[in-house]
């Protein structure tokens, strides 16, 4: 443990917002926010797990306009999240590192989030006929 | 006491002793398996939807997609427990604190997971 005060580097306050910045800190939000993802997974199986009435109350919860509200929010969560993680798998084999380059690939992540996300929903709304 | 321990001895231990990039290293794996189950998994339920209850039991059935299932489930949790403990180590400085999180983490995930792959494995046996 360092007992003498140190300079501390720059924080968040201190530099001006760029999309790097915010795709960073929006990377570990959505990664945390996946946690609600995580617990509809889980609760989602044990609820199948444990018969049709316990799924019948996960499915009342899901097609309920909070439960939409919510699942459409994991979906972009989880889906910005794939789309930056993978922007970030690019970043580690050096490539979109430049500042013109790293701007292309971060704006490409967000555009597939939310192509991604719609064309689930719109899917999904197509399967279940109309409901 | 402290006075008594030569500096080598103070850091014996603290290091990475080659492991120093296991977890940046098994977070990029599960990054890249989460990246192909999770779609596969998102494609899947948007298929289901609006499905009823036998069919959903039927198609975690397949021997294929229970495997897979039990994967993602697995993965899932293993690549969120390595990033919040990146997290905790972050913002969380009292030694105490941060070790009691770290536990609390990978019970809580440990716990999580297992619930889901057991109900996934249940189901898949015809329980």
């Amino acid at each position: 443990m360092a007992s003498t005060e140190r300079p501390l580097s720059p924080h968040l306050q201190i530099w001006r917002w760029g999309l790097h910045m915010g795709l960073s800190i929006a990377h570990r939000t959505t990664g945390i926010g996946n946690a609600v993802g995580a617990l509809l997974l889980v609760w989602g199986f044990y609820a199948l797990a444990s018969g049709p009435e316990a799924f019948a109350g996960f499915h009342d919860f899901l097609t309920s306009l909070l439960g939409r509200l919510v699942l459409f929010g994991v979906t972009f969560s989880v889906m910005l999240h794939l789309c930056t993680g993978v922007r970030h798998l690019i970043m580690d084999t050096g490539r979109g590192l430049e500042i013109a380059s790293n701007r292309r690939i971060g704006i490409l992540a967000i555009l597939a989030a939310i192509a991604l996300t719609l064309g689930l929903w719109a899917g999904a709304y197509g399967f279940a006929g109309a409901l | 006491m402290t006075k008594f321990r030569t500096p080598i001895s103070k850091v014996r231990g603290l290091g990475s002793a080659r492991s120093g990039a296991h977890h940046w290293w098994h977070q990029r794996i599960t990054a890249v398996v989460n990246l192909f189950l999770v779609l596969w998994f998102a494609a899947s339920v948007m298929t289901l939807a609006g499905a009823d209850y036998a069919t959903i039991i039927w198609w975690v059935r397949d021997p294929i997609v229970s495997v897979l299932l039990v994967l993602l489930i697995g993965s899932l949790f293993y690549h969120f427990r390595l990033g919040v403990q990146i997290v905790i180590e972050d913002y969380v400085h009292d030694e105490g604190t941060k070790k009691i999180s770290l536990l609390a983490l990978t019970f809580a995930t440990l716990a999580l997971a297992l619930a889901g792959i057991l109900s996934v494995l249940k189901i898949s046996f015809g329980g």
